[in-house]
């Protein structure tokens, strides 16, 4: 009995030892980042019951995050969120698919790169939703509207990336392959593409935060009666303060969530990248 | 043949002694219009392996990059027993083997992939790389990534890549002096032992006297630039060669003259 219960107590002081030591760095690091938005959350609070700002403007995080997970659930802004992603990924898939070829060819065509540089950069710096009028005036208030300007937005900075991936390809990977008596064509589909892979993606994930950005200024300002931009905007004319800023923490969400799934296949295709 | 250059004054190509491999007729190549090469003429044996050792930026990747057609010239000639380089195989191993390799493609697929630029059919390729495998007794997954491999590892596998399709030439540029010493002994070894199955010609820039020396049929040494031979010193010791090759007294007797050659063109 003794002996039993001093050896259990010994092992328990051990697991005792053992356990904190184990567990408090990994908890530590796991927990970190939660600290952030905690605190985010704390302050807001505080802030809301604190009756600086009137309840009418600033509600508490709370009733707000129901409204969130009210509305996701099954509400009017599933349907919003559903329908910002669908455009935005319409504008991003176009982007892509017209970007990458096109960045690639310039890239790996320097004087061809240079007669268009200027052009590209100056639209690339010119804010697309200064160009909503002019897309009105083209494509009239319509879904294709918001769109295609959002494409044209995520459009040039796809090409921007991936032409200058291509530029700065390993000189020494294209040697190695001509060497090897690779032609025009090989070295481009095996080495330039692929050499270009890191930078394009760079430049894919900038283009669908660019898309969603846009997506949701067109929605706001071009004629809508879905989307998150319309949402908020609703939520704000009809004074409906909690409903808005669910709305605002919803494309919060959803660009976030964009970026992760990105990250996730950038890293699971450019495998090699930093290596 | 005519000559490529369009400055060089027309000379017949004349042909190297007995044995020769590579001809270089009145090379010339220039920087920002100050001539590197001017005139340079150099016979390079066949199935042999010549080192090539200078002073830094003598020129001797600029030699052997224009021998690969990787950079154009400014005039003269460069000929494969006769052939143009159109016509000649050639393997190249670089000093950066991170560059060199491609990591998009596992380690098997790189070593194939000259065989598959070339045509070769699935099994041809697949029973040249067992071949491969056999001859440099390879103990690690070539099925991984050339990033998941050690420094040694990846050379061992752009060495394997430049001799898959059984080249004509092997040109190395230092393909030791981004390793360890344990690794380039190891690869030293592999290497001789390769020339010792193949006897392809191969040409090797090196920066250190004591490997370039040992691996050499004949060390071609380069002046300061404008680059010209300073010497080409012959060792004719049988292969192969081991650690006791170092100490021995035909070795040491060429290793000095070579240093004293280096030393006295680094000076001048
Ligand atoms: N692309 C280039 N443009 C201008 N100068 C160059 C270029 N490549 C090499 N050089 C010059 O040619 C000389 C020889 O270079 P290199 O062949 O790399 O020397 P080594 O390999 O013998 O150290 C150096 O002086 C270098 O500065
Ligand atoms: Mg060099």
């Amino acid at each position: 009995m003794e002996v039993e219960s001093t050896d259990s107590g010994r092992r328990r002081k051990a697991a005792r030892r053992a356990w904190p030591r184990l567990r408090a760095g990994q908890v530590k690091h796991a927990l970190l980042p939660l600290l952030g938005p905690v605190l985010l959350l704390l302050a807001w609070e505080l802030l809301a019951r604190s009756g600086w700002i009137k309840p009418i403007l600033l509600p508490g995080p709370w009733p707000t995050l129901q409204t969130l997970a009210a509305g996701l659930a099954g509400g009017a802004l599933m349907t919003d969120t559903l329908m910002t992603l669908m455009r935005t990924l319409q504008a991003f898939v176009i982007a892509a698919v017209l970007g990458l070829p096109l960045g690639v060819l310039l890239g790996s065509n320097v004087n061809a790169y240079r007669s268009v540089e200027f052009v590209i950069d100056f639209f690339r710096s010119t804010p697309a939703s200064a160009m909503i009028p002019l897309f009105l005036l083209i494509f009239g208030v319509s879904d294709i509207n918001k769109v295609a300007i959002a494409a044209f937005g995520a459009l040039l900075i796809v090409i921007f990336n991936a032409a200058y991936g291509v530029m700065n390809a390993r000189k020494q990977r294209i040697m190695a392959a001509r060497v090897m008596g690779a032609s025009r064509w090989r070295v481009f589909r095996d080495v330039l593409i692929w050499e270009s892979l890191p930078q394009s993606f760079v430049g894919l994930r900038t283009a669908v935060s660019m898309a969603l950005v846009v997506v949701v200024v067109a929605e706001m300002f071009i004629g809508s009666n879905n989307g998150l931009g319309y949402a908020v905007l609703n939520a704000q004319q009809v004074l409906n303060v909690r409903l808005m800023y669910a709305a605002i923490l919803a494309t919060g969400v959803l660009g976030y969530l964009l970026n992760i799934v990105f990250l996730l296949i950038e890293r699971l295709i450019v495998h090699w990248n930093g290596r | 043949m005519a000559g490529q250059g369009s400055t060089a004054p027309l000379r017949r190509h004349y042909p190297g002694p007995p044995g020769t491999h590579i001809t270089i007729r009145g090379l010339v190549k220039r920087f920002a219009g100050s001539a590197l090469y001017d005139g340079f003429d150099l016979d390079i044996p066949k199935g042999q392996i010549m080192s090539v050792f200078g002073p830094n930026g003598c020129g001797k990747s600029t030699l052997i990059n224009m021998i690969a057609g990787l950079i154009p010239i400014d005039g003269g000639e460069i000929l494969f027993d006769g052939k143009t380089r159109q016509d000649t195989k050639i393997g190249y191993v670089f000093q950066n083997y991170r560059e060199a390799l491609f990591p998009w493609m596992r380690t098997l697929d790189n070593i194939a992939y000259p065989l598959v630029l070339q045509g070769w059919s699935k099994d041809r390729v697949r029973r040249r790389l067992d071949e491969l495998i056999a001859s440099f007794g390879i103990g690690f997954d070539l099925h991984r990534y050339p990033y998941e491999l050690s420094g040694g590892q990846q050379q061992t596998a752009s060495i394997m890549r430049a001799l898959a399709p059984e080249p004509e030439v092997v040109l190395l540029d230092e393909p030791f002096s981004a390793l360890d010493f344990e690794m380039t002994l190891f690869i030293r070894e592999k290497l001789q032992q390769v020339f010792m199955d193949t006897g392809t010609t191969m040409i090797l820039v090196s920066h250190d006297i004591e490997e370039a020396v040992y691996l050499a049929d004949q060390v071609l040494l380069l002046t300061k630039r404008p680059t010209r031979i300073a010497e080409q010193v012959l060792y004719d010791e049988p292969r192969p060669r081991t650690v006791d090759t170092l100490s021995d007294a035909g070795f040491v007797a060429v290793k000095k003259r070579t240093l004293e050659i280096f030393q006295r063109e680094v000076r001048r």
